[in-house]
């Protein structure tokens, strides 16, 4: 479904991405692993066009992204910012209304209730409000639902629970995984928390300085860290191979 | 011969469409009267009026007077001779006004009436104390001691050759300290001692109120200053008729008539217009009958609320005129000021030029600007609308440029990543967010408006800077509140107005 083939990226001196490939399957639930500066958020944004390689291929669904007008491709991908983005001028309802809005949709209205609906947000009581009256994570619910509404095949999230309390993070990860099960989607998500990949990703991929040290499920990962990197990583984590994959 | 008279006033009168003639004065006391005696003496003959009183100074009004947007105003033989046409002090007074005659004519086709009959000469003047402590008697006296004093003097005499530079050549003359005063404050200034060294006009009513001393011109510096009606070449030649009533004028004023005129103006505070016709009717220019029919001669001081009162309908038509000024110019620079806003977040290299650019502009001392004004659009409304717009642009376009830039970096990036073309971020995102920083800048704008407007008084414009020009050059303090008040007041209401606005732009809860 989404695709890198050799993608390098520099921002001046610093390789940001450096000769990276990735193949994401339809369905797949991506998760990309790494310390700041890894270059998960550069790779992320290479698929809607927010950031253009230097060098390399990009896909979407088999077409390639330096071809297609940008905004139309944005309008066809969900996104969720860490910080939400939602427009502090306009109620709930009509951020989550957006990208409906923009691609002409007749239904708008119902289909942004119902999006609300799958985020776990009561449209009576939510739909209406602005965006300051809301807590954080359901500032986070809205633009997950801001992203679902229009049912794309793709959705990219930039560390969508990394501004949450610990609590709240939790629940918003519970409601991510009973969302995936109910929406068809192939999502991919950046984090630096390890515990949170291993818990909602199908894939996980661990990046350093601009390049991918393995790919694996959370199983294959904390059975075969394929490098020296990644044992530290997951050791540092202190994860408990039992806990962290319950399912 | 009474019929012919009589059909001669009805033609006069009858051929009413006849333009007015406008009629200006600079902005000091004697000026206002003279200009208002030509205004109610060309009224009695049948002529329409339009009245613009308090030019700027010398330059502004000369210049109007060229460009055609004026027709009259009172002038001195010495200021045009030094100030306007740059020669040496040369001889009599006759030969003075020989030479502005014949120069004005051929040169800028402006013509001098023949003189009211005083002289009004620069008189350097010092407290009677001092005067008698340092035994000061003439301007040479006054050289000797200059370097221990300090003087207050009016920023025309300090830029005019005829002023300070030229009196500094003649007599070798330094001051410790010049500070630049306004003609209404001077005279309270040396009263008090803040100065000790003042210019004023030797027929100022208040020399002889405040007990000074005014120093003999020794060395014969300044020039004889006839007083004279200048009139444009076009007035001789469109409408004979009223120079030939200005003529009526000439050789009736002597020195000793208009000091008592000015010190009626300047030291009782009766009004111009009252005291213009008085000095008319005395004369037997205008019939007593007219002076009869007004029931407000010569009251004594008014209070401050009364006057006020009895002056409301002028004040409600200044400040008509000020809000049309106000109105029109930020409407105008709105039109400017926001499309500008908006290029340079697209341009954001050239921005910070731009926008410091702008910024000059209102650096600019406001009477300059309107100076600059003049020979490209003349006096009145339009000149002054251009410099209230230039003035107005700086807050509108920094605030546009800034709200748009700095409009919530998180809600436009969202957009952009969900496909949001540059012209919906715009319209949809950064605009809303940056409405109310914009509406700050346009009532940031607009109340500057209100206190720049005054200016247009200078430039014949009118507005609620009308009295208070007027009333700084008759020291009338009641006269300057009547424009100040209601221009103060107009500057909270429309800040309390916009204010309302801005909150009603703001975006969201």
């Amino acid at each position: 479904m989404l695709t890198a083939d050799h993608v390098s990226k520099r921002f001046g001196a610093v390789a940001a991405l450096d000769d990276v490939s990735l193949d994401v399957l339809a369905g797949a639930s991506v998760a990309l692993v790494g310390e700041s500066g890894s270059g998960k958020t550069t790779l992320l944004r290479c698929f809607n066009r927010l950031v253009d390689p230097d060098s390399g291929t990009v896909r979407v669904d088999g077409e390639d992204v330096s071809t297609t007008d940008p905004v139309r491709l944005r309008r066809r991908i969900g996104y969720v910012p860490q910080d939400g983005g939602l427009l502090p001028h306009w109620r709930v309802q009509r951020n989550v209304e957006l990208v409906l809005r923009l691609t002409e949709r007749a239904d708008a209205g119902d289909r942004a209730r119902d999006a609300l609906v799958l985020v776990g947000l009561d449209p009576a009581q939510f739909a209406e409000r602005w965006p300051t009256e809301l807590s954080g994570g359901q500032r986070q619910r809205v633009a997950i639902a801001r992203a679902l509404a229009s049912e794309p095949k793709v959705v990219l999230l930039d560390e969508p629970f990394g501004a949450l309390d610990a609590i709240t993070r939790a629940e918003l990860q519970d409601a991510f995984i009973a969302l995936r099960e109910r929406v068809s989607m192939t999502s991919v998500l950046v984090t630096h928390d390890l515990h949170e990949a291993l818990l909602i990703a199908t894939h996980v991929v661990v990046m350093r300085r601009g390049r991918i040290e393995q790919v694996a499920s959370p199983r294959e990962l904390l059975d075969a860290p394929a490098t020296e990197y990644v044992r530290t990583l997951l050791h540092r984590a202190r994860v408990d191979r039992h806990a962290a994959v319950a399912s | 011969m009474i019929a012919a008279i009589a059909l001669a006033a009805l033609l006069q009168t009858g051929a009413a469409p006849a333009r007015p003639v406008v009629v200006a004065s600079k902005p000091f006391g004697e000026s206002y009267l003279l200009a208002e005696m030509f205004s109610q003496l060309l009224e009695a003959r049948g002529f329409r009026v339009d009245r613009r009183p308090g030019l700027g100074a010398t330059d502004i009004a000369f210049r109007a007077l060229r460009g055609g947007a004026i027709d009259v105003y009172p002038e001195y033989t010495g200021t045009g001779l030094l100030a306007i046409l740059g020669e040496q002090p040369l001889g009599t007074a006759a030969a003075v006004y020989q030479r502005v005659s014949r120069e004005f004519r051929t040169r800028f086709n402006v013509r001098w009436l023949p003189p009211l009959g005083f002289e009004n000469s620069y008189a350097i003047a010092v407290r009677r104390a001092t005067a008698d402590s340092l035994h000061l008697a003439t301007l040479s006296d006054l050289a000797r001691v200059g370097q221990s004093l300090r003087a207050g003097l009016t920023p025309d005499f300090i830029g005019r050759a005829d002023g300070l530079p030229g009196l500094q050549r003649a007599y070798g003359l330094a001051f410790r300290e010049v500070r630049t005063l306004v003609p209404a404050v001077k005279y309270q200034g040396l009263a008090t001692g803040q100065v000790d060294v003042i210019d004023g006009y030797s027929t100022d009513g208040l020399i002889a109120r405040y007990d000074l001393v005014v120093l003999r011109d020794d060395r014969h510096f300044f020039p004889p200053y006839e007083a004279a009606a200048l009139a444009a070449g076009r007035l001789a030649t469109e409408l004979p008729g009223a120079v030939a009533a200005l003529t009526e004028l000439s050789g009736r004023l002597d020195e000793a008539r208009m000091r008592a005129l000015n010190k009626r103006v300047e030291v009782d505070g009766t009004a111009v217009r009252v005291v213009a016709r008085d000095a008319l009717t005395s004369l037997g220019l205008v019939g007593a009958g007219i002076a009869a029919a007004s029931p407000s001669a010569d009251v004594p001081r008014q209070g401050l609320m009364s006057y006020l009162n009895g002056e409301r309908d002028a004040i409600a038509r200044l400040t008509a005129r000020h809000i049309e000024l106000v109105a029109l110019s930020l409407l105008a620079a709105l039109l400017i000021a926001l499309p500008l806003g908006l290029l340079l977040e697209r341009q954001a290299r050239h921005a910070e030029g731009v926008i410091r650019a702008v910024g000059v502009l209102q650096t600019l001392p406001g009477i300059a600007l309107l100076a600059f004004m003049i020979p490209l659009l003349g006096i009145g409304v339009v000149p002054a609308l251009v410099a209230l717009v230039l003035y107005s642009l700086y807050p509108i376009v920094r605030n546009t440029y800034t709200g748009v830039r700095d409009a919530d970096p998180a809600a436009v990036a969202a957009a952009r990543a969900l496909g949001m073309t540059d012209a919906q971020i715009l319209g949809h995102v950064r605009l809303p967010l940056a409405a109310p920083v914009i509406m700050a800048g346009i009532r940031t704008a607009a109340v500057i408006d209100v206190g720049t407007a005054t200016l247009a008084a200078f430039i014949g414009a009118g507005g609620l800077g009308e009295p208070i020009v007027a009333g700084l050059a008759l020291s009338d303090t009641r006269m300057i509140l009547s424009g100040a008040i209601p221009a103060a007041l107009l500057a909270i209401g429309v800040d309390a107005g916009l204010g309302v606005v801005e909150r009603w732009t703001r975006p969201g809860p």
